[in-house]
């Protein structure tokens, strides 16, 4: 069986060919941003009033403010509302299964290094069925950015107590009030190791903006928790921290050192409403540079070496 | 043992020599023996030699201690199986002698350690050879004392060495090799007890044995590997440089030997915090532009299947490697059995195609390895290898491949395009393909992938017609490729009494059982099935010309008697000649066993048939 024909050898990729042509792209620093109208794709499913609207607006604000490309981002999410957000951006997206946005999103960090991974998902999703994901992905500190839409409730499944449901929350799944302690999504992130942690609101469009430059900009794992109010199941959940419902929203006070993981710990204490801003950041070697160092020591000694030489080499110790 | 000629009286009062044309040896211990390393030595020295060789090995699901086995079948011809009945057993341990006498051939020899083993029945000093040696003592005894139980196996390599005549330079060479590290002393201390076993005056023993020269004439050098090794060398020769993982008997070893040697090729593999996460770290580099693996047993492919349902409905190219074991759930971690033909054809939700190849033997590992990466990207699909305990552990020597004519580069295209469609219903073809993120549309429409059910350029939709639509792409897609897949062909003549179907590692005992009954007269032929799903053109044909069809597979005959694989090919062909022959003792088939259970088979058939 030594001369084991090869069937299905690869194929060049093959693409429809119709009358456009196929331009050749200006360098990065040349071009102009992308507009709204370039990176908006199918109209939101959301409910009219829904939180996630605004995370969205801002979404596509980041990209024409920090002038980002096609080339460079991906948009990756899991399931629940918010999660349907790939379908809403005009750019490379998917669209993966309940829970397990981090999983995927990290393979693609990790394997290409040359695009930003932002990944949008919601509080059941991230803390409930993806809870372990949220931990090893923060631990690990895989290059990437998570926001997470908070609306304390699962809206997509019709009211059902979400793991960050506060207590006596009324659900179809706890009509008598819940009675289990919610996460505290920041605490939780702290612990795991996340090296970025902050929190904002969809009712503050300015400051959400700036915790999505910040958590770009950030090398590593970045989680924003963003407030985003389910106006259907969940209606108020948020009013204490909206100045315009009579609330208030602080923010982390200038003289919180973010680089005190005990004192962020501590400012996370109470969610509700909760401080706004940076509560933790550090700089940690990523799991992208770690994974780079391995593989720049390894091919060092193989320099100089085809792929099948480097192969040939183990074969020759098996024979 | 196949004597072949005695060449009478040896010089120098040495036992005579005789021919032979195999041999079966079994080592029995416990696992920190390094009895694996003696099997491991005889493979490589067989690879080296052109012969040909397999092994089989249990080993107990505890870290530390248990008792351990090792096969190794070394032949001058064909060797399909690791053999029913041993013609050495080397015995460490009264239990090993106890346990293991019975796998030994009538007139075989066992060697044993006299320091151990001190109790026989008189019955069977008179069906076996015994040969004391006091392995234990001899062996510190040659190496200084100090080691304890430590070098017993090279020392009984040594025994072997001599009583086998084997290539004593190649053997030190693979030693000094293998215990070449940080310290030479531990080299020189291994080859001192080789010396001292391979000195040893045997007593008892009437003659000692030489292996013919191999009849092969293949003018390559080969390489001797396990099944799990040769898969993990296969995906990276594939060009395949992303897996992740989470470790489970037996899969480890190919996510280990991923982790060490995909950094060399620019790639990498990740340990995952669970199965799902592996899964999707894959599904997620894989999207990223070039093909990813990742992989487990039983258990994990479980919990991989929401994951591999998505792969299906996205059209995603993904490997995921089945090293099956004994199941279900934790079931019996460390044994061989193909009871995840069901999970890797049909597990999930929703109709979920996928395609399913399983490997027979090492060498296949490696091609078949490539050619699953090859038909994931081809037909923008998942694809489960499906291979077994058995086969991942087992050391075969195959001739070395063509490294620089195979290895592939399936690097991403990322050059722009005028405009594209993923799931194009209108592609001549009927397949998928997809972009990788980081390509400019000029067309500035942007393909999502996702698992609803979605449109031509992966945006969601509730058409039932684009559902029956898109249904039936990813249905016909694997059609396509079952007319494009090379027929079976059938062991043996292609017409006869008996059909033998095997598909995994089955196929060795299955063939060698064919050679054995076609030597005594029997009109049995086999065919074996490498692609499970989808099934290849052909088999209806091949069946024709059998009267009687047993299905050869380690699963349970399950509630209506076929087994397994036995079941889809009846629910595929609807062919009542179709019948199982299955079992689930943890153990690989032996020769005897399948013609035992054919002739009961048939048997049966003929009293149903007067009966009726």
């Amino acid at each position: 069986m030594s001369n084991l024909e090869m069937p299905f050898a690869v194929l060049p990729r093959t693409t429809a060919t119709t009358g456009l042509t196929i331009p050749i792209p200006l360098p990065e620093a040349e071009r102009k941003g992308l507009t709204k109208k370039e990176i908006s794709a199918d109209h939101p499913t959301w409910c009219p009033g829904c939180g996630d609207f605004s995370v969205l607006a801002l979404y596509f604000k980041l990209i024409e403010k920090r002038k980002l490309i096609h080339e460079k981002i991906t948009t990756v999410a899991g399931i629940g509302c918010s999660s349907r957000f790939p379908y809403f951006v005009q750019a490379h997206g998917a669209h993966y299964i309940h829970g397990r946005a981090l999983p995927f999103a990290s393979g693609v960090s990790l394997s290409r290094p040359d695009l930003h991974v932002f990944v949008f998902g919601g509080d059941g999703d991230a803390f409930s069925i993806g809870g372990n994901h949220f931990t090893h992905t923060a631990r690990k500190n895989i290059k990437l950015s998570y926001l997470v839409m908070d609306n304390n409730v699962y809206g997509l499944t019709k009211n059902q107590t979400s793991p960050t449901s506060p207590l006596g929350y009324k659900s179809k799944t706890d009509i008598w009030g819940s009675k289990d302690r919610p996460i505290n999504p920041l605490k939780q992130a702290i612990t795991a190791g996340a090296t970025f942690v902050g929190r904002t609101s969809a009712t503050n469009p300015n400051h959400l903006l700036q915790m999505m430059e910040a958590a770009m900009d950030h090398d590593g794992f970045s989680f924003i928790q963003c407030l985003s109010e389910c106006v259907e199941f969940h209606p108020g959940a948020f009013d204490n921290s909206t100045p315009r419902k009579g609330g208030k929203f602080e923010l982390v006070p200038a003289s919180h050192d973010v680089t005190d993981e005990y004192a962020a710990y501590k400012l996370a204490e109470e969610l509700s409403p909760g401080l706004f801003g940076i509560f933790y950041q550090t700089n940690r070697p990523t799991k992208n540079a770690n994974e780079q160092g391995i593989i720049a020591d390894h091919q060092a000694k193989v320099a100089g070496l085809e792929p099948w030489q480097i192969l040939q080499k183990n074969f020759d110790r098996m024979k | 043992m196949s004597a072949v000629a005695d060449s009478g009286q040896a010089a120098g009062g040495q036992p005579p020599v005789t021919k032979v044309s195999e041999a079966v040896i079994r080592i029995a211990g416990n696992s920190q023996d390094g009895i694996q390393a003696i099997g491991g030595f005889l493979a490589r020295l067989a690879g080296r030699s052109e012969q040909e060789v397999m092994t089989f090995m249990t080993i107990p699901s505890t870290i530390s201690g248990g008792p351990s086995i090792f096969q190794v079948r070394i032949g001058s011809g064909e060797v399909l199986s690791a053999g029913d009945e041993a013609d050495m057993l080397l015995a460490f341990y009264q239990h090993s002698y106890d346990s293991h006498l019975s796998s030994l051939k009538l007139g075989g020899i066992v060697l044993y350690d006299s320091d151990h083993v001190t109790e026989f029945k008189p019955e069977n000093l008179e069906k076996f050879r015994h040969v004391p040696v006091p392995i234990s003592g001899a062996t510190v005894e040659a190496i200084g004392g100090t080691g304890r139980d430590k070098g017993k196996n090279v020392f009984s390599l040594g025994l072997l060495a001599r009583i086998y005549d084997l290539d004593v330079e190649k053997l030190k060479k693979l030693v000094t090799e293998r215990f070449t590290g940080k310290d030479p002393k531990i080299a020189e201390t291994a080859i001192t007890a080789f010396n001292g076993g391979y000195s040893f005056q045997l007593q008892h023993l009437l003659k000692s044995y030489q292996l013919e020269h191999s009849q092969k004439k293949i003018g390559r050098p080969q390489v001797v590997m396990n099944g799990n090794e040769a898969i993990a060398y296969g995906l990276i020769a594939a060009g395949v440089r992303f897996g992740a993982g989470y470790p489970i008997t037996p899969w480890s070893d190919i996510m280990e030997l991923l982790r060490r040697e995909l950094p060399k090729y620019g790639g990498s593999f990740q340990q995952c915090e669970d199965e799902i996460a592996s899964i999707s770290m894959a599904i997620g580099a894989s999207w990223g532009g070039r093909v990813a693996v990742t992989g487990s047993s039983g258990p994990g492919i479980s919990l991989k299947t929401e994951a591999l349902g998505w792969a299906s409905m996205a059209e995603m190219p993904l490997i995921v490697v089945d090293v099956q074991r004994g199941g279900p759930s934790t079931g019996m971690p460390t044994n061989i059995e193909q009871s995840d033909l069901n999970i890797a054809c049909f597990g999930g939700h929703g109709d979920s195609p996928r395609v399913v190849i399983a490997p027979a033997t090492v060498e296949e590992c490696f091609y078949a390895a490539i050619e699953a990466v090859n038909i994931a990207r081809k037909f923008s699909t998942p694809v489960v290898f499906l291979t077994d305990q058995g086969i991942a552990t087992r050391i075969e020597a195959f001739p070395e491949p063509d490294l620089k004519a195979i290895c592939q580069d399936i690097s991403p295209d990322l050059s722009p395009v005028a405009e594209h469609k993923p799931y194009d219903l209108t592609a001549p073809d009927g397949i998928t393909r997809h972009l990788a993120p980081g390509t400019l549309v000029a067309s500035g429409k942007y393909p999502v992938v996702t698992g609803l059910e979605h449109d031509e350029l992966g945006h969601p939709t509730g058409s039932p017609k684009l559902h029956l639509q898109m249904t039936a792409k990813r249905r016909n897609k694997l059609k396509k490729l079952a007319a494009e897949l090379p027929r079976p062909t059938v062991y043996g003549a292609s017409e006869g009494q008996v059909l033998l179907v095997s598909w995994g590692s089955a196929q060795g005992p299955v063939r060698e059982a064919v050679d054995r009954f076609r030597s005594l007269g029997d009109a049995v032929s086999a065919v074996h099935v490498k692609y499970i799903n989808p099934l290849p053109e052909g088999l209806d044909e091949i069946f024709k010309g059998f009267r009687h069809i047993f299905v050869v597979e380690l699963t349970d005959e399950g509630l209506y008697g076929y087994g397994q694989f036995g079941a889809v090919l009846r629910a595929r062909y609807c062919d009542p000649k179709i019948k199982g022959i299955t079992k689930v003792d943890g153990l690989t088939w032996k020769v005897k066993e399948i013609i035992d259970r054919v002739r009961a088979g048939i048997g049966a058939a003929n009293q149903a048939a007067l009966n009726a």
